[in-house]
């Protein structure tokens, strides 16, 4: 047997299944009049309003203690209430990666000030972070990332550059990943996490326009930016095994299977039409949910394994190679099945369509490319 | 999940059922020494109810074992008598000795009764055959034999009289879909054999000066195997999580199309990676790669079983896809 865990199917439990319930009815409410080119967009989607709805009706947060404004939960209700937020396409963008990553670090790695400072703004869907690791000359390989911060009497002073950061023109912070001590050829030694506050002077937000005419990244330069001594999130130099922890949660979860779901919901209601069902459609429809399903399977079972307080971080980088595999499919085998027929294809559909087409190749590249993430299931093999 | 179990047949296996012997029985010697270590371990009526006899196990808990005639390439139908035998149990009656396998029959030219291509037909005492709507167990010695394209395989056609006096087996489930689910499971663990011998392979093979594994290539190619490996044992998990002998239609068309696509691309690349030698009789891994075309072909091809999971897709109420994927996914608590 390889170093690689088996997985193995594993129930949600009763209590945590029991959440879906009340989370589609509102989202069958939320969302019904809004078209799927704009569904599809998820957890690309911003909206301040629906993120403060969903903190009010306690689903941000979840799995964050009580006594931090959070839920007390497991994973595994965050599973079910994330998968129901992407299958409707709700626009999650603004609370994403606070909710995802930033709390459960600030929770894992965070002083108690700075948990009581931080998380209970989170849960209530008020307080957005942005991950700061990609810079110019640092993409792939992101242990030489040059930003740095020295240590002054007021805390430390921040010089440097991110870029490909999500969602940054709308954060409130960033946990970026900067060098406190040593070289860039120092590699993994000498990182630290820092949370930067995004409305200090010195601070510049640029949004970067995309392919697809949206701006859902941003460059971010740092001039002398003067941060206070708790900047600091965990121990100083040990910011790369911190990374490292994070990509865990960032890799495994249902937003590695369900990017184009909205645009297959789509495309199966009009091959459920009279005119638009043939063989070839429902083959199609089969060789997708064949791929999808086992792959929730194995995302659930990684759940279990962080409910249990493990990292499977190759498991992780397994589900999401295979699942943006399948994302980036869905949209080429839909476009070959619609440009097969000699009808009209819908206009919505159209749109959803070329949409996803557009945005496709950022499936594999957000939170670790293709190759990087072979890499390291290769090492997880013991084969580097 | 009784481990005890399966670690038994583990054991029993890596003893008896070396490489060696299922190359001596693919070329024509006896399985009986196979077959009564099997037998005489008490592992024939794993599935039967405690009961009529057997150790009341659930699919759930042979999944294990399944797997393992995979694992190991055992050239009898263990699988397969393990599942007749609770079938036969089941419907009240009790299995006669001997290997059984599973049989789809058609009324042919002469008006004989005609099963094509049944799996482990040469090696098999019994097969269960279904034919309109009717299952009953038929004795291979009453057959007639032609060769098939799988060595270990055989089309039997038998005298229409001896389908009618044969007993019958009232049967709930599909033998076909019996059969995909446990092609699914034996693929799963050829598919795990296949991946750790080739992530060895590449450890001890050194070109260039250094073992194969270290150049970047080799080690995505061996990435992507794994992620199929994986994928496919899950999906035959799902494919046999059933409590009782009903299994259910829709995981196991799942199950059985998701292995068979892994089968296709991880035989590839496990011959890419080992070269010439991978690809001569000598070398153990082609029983194996066989053995994933030869299961991805049986009981449906991922095409047959998409036109199966299309289809409750399409037919289903739901707006949602995500619905059908639960249904197929969820698991109760054990």
């Amino acid at each position: 047997m390889s170093q690689l865990d088996s997985l193995d199917p594993k129930a949600i439990p009763v209590e945590d299944e029991a959440l879906r319930s009340e989370v589609r009815a509102f989202l069958s409410e939320a969302m019904h009049k809004v078209p799927a080119h704009v569904r599809a967009r998820s957890w690309s989607g911003y909206s301040p309003e629906f993120s403060r709805e969903l903190g009010r009706r306690g689903w941000l947060g979840i799995t964050l203690p009580k006594l931090y404004g959070g839920g007390g939960r497991s994973a595994y209700a965050r599973y079910v209430l994330v998968e129901e937020f992407l299958n409707f396409g709700a626009p999650v963008g603004s609370h994403w990666i606070a909710d995802r990553q930033s709390g459960p670090l600030i929770l894992k790695y965070g002083t108690e000030v700075q948990k009581q400072f931080y998380l209970p703004s989170i849960c209530r869907g008020e307080s957005y972070f942005c991950i700061g690791m990609s810079e110019p000359g640092s993409g792939s390989d992101l242990a030489s990332v040059r930003s740095r911060a020295v240590r002054n009497d007021r805390g430390w002073l921040l010089n440097g550059q991110k870029i490909w950061t999500t969602n940054a023109q709308h954060c409130h912070y960033m946990i970026a990943l900067v060098r406190t001590s040593g070289e860039p050829q120092d590699r993994h030694k000498g990182l630290s996490q820092l949370i930067v506050d995004l409305s200090l002077p010195g601070v510049t937000v640029c949004p970067i326009t995309d392919l697809s005419g949206d701006s859902h990244f941003c460059e971010v330069f740092f001039d002398n930016v003067q941060l206070a001594d708790d900047a600091l999130i965990g121990a100083e130099g040990m910011g790369w095994e911190q990374v490292t922890a994070e990509l865990a949660f960032e890799r495994s979860g249902p937003e590695r299977l369900y990017s184009s779901i909205v645009l297959f919901d789509e495309w199966l209601a009009y091959v459920r039409t009279p005119a638009g069902r043939t063989p070839q459609a429902q083959r199609l429809a089969g060789k997708i949910i064949s791929q999808l399903a086992p792959l929730r399977a194995m995302s659930i079972s990684i759940t279990e394994k962080l409910t249990r307080g493990e990292s499977p971080v190759v498991e992780a980088a397994l589900v999401k190679d295979l699942g943006t595999g399948v994302e980036q499919l869905i949209p080429a085998l839909i476009a070959d099945d619609l440009f097969s027929r000699e009808a009209d294809v819908p206009l919505e559909l159209l749109n959803t369509l070329n949409y996803v087409t557009q945005v496709a190749p950022s499936f594999s590249l957000r939170g670790g490319t293709r190759d990087i993430l072979r890499g390291m299931i290769a090492r997880g093999l013991g084969l580097r | 999940m009784d481990d005890l179990f399966s670690d038994a047949v583990r054991q029993l296996l890596a003893d008896q059922c070396t490489p060696q012997v299922v190359r001596s029985i693919e070329a024509g010697a006896s399985p009986a020494d196979l077959w009564s270590h099997l037998e005489e371990a008490g592992f024939l009526d794993a599935l039967v109810p405690e009961s009529l006899g057997g150790a009341g196990l659930s699919l759930r808990d042979v999944y294990p074992v399944l797997e393992l005639c995979g694992t190991y390439a055992v050239p009898v139908p263990f699988a397969e008598t393990l599942l007749a035998r609770a079938l036969v149990a089941e419907s009240g009656t009790k299995a006669p000795g001997g290997p059984i396998s599973f049989g789809d029959g058609r009324i042919d030219a002469e008006g004989g009764l005609r099963c094509s291509a049944v799996h482990s037909g040469k090696v098999c005492d019994w097969v269960l055959v279904s034919h309109e709507g009717e299952c009953r167990l038929l004795l291979v010695a009453s057959a007639r034999m032609t060769a098939d394209a799988f060595c270990l395989d055989a089309t039997l056609i038998w005298p229409l009289q001896v389908w009618k006096e044969a007993m019958q087996v009232p049967v709930k489930v599909e033998l076909r879909d019996v059969q995909a689910a446990l092609y699914a499971a034996m693929t799963a663990g050829a598919l795990m054999h296949v991946f750790n011998s080739t992530l060895q392979y590449a450890n001890d093979r050194q070109q260039f000066g250094k073992p194969i594994g270290k150049f970047q290539a080799i080690q995505h190619q061996l990435s992507v195997m794994s992620e199929h490996a994986f994928a496919a044992r899950m999906a035959a998990q799902l494919g046999l999580s059933a409590e009782s002998l009903n299994i259910d239609r829709l995981r196991v068309a799942i199950a059985k199309a998701r292995t068979s696509e892994a089968a296709l691309e991880v035989a590839a690349l496990s011959h890419s990676i080992h070269g010439a030698i991978g690809f001569t009789a000598e070398f153990d891994l082609q029983l194996f790669t066989r053995r994933l075309h030869l299961w991805r072909q049986a009981a449906g091809s991922e095409s047959y079983w998409h036109d199966v999971v299309g289809a409750a897709l399409l037919d289903s109420a739901s707006a949602m896809s995500l619905n059908l994927i639960r249904t197929a996914t969820d698991m109760t608590v054990a």
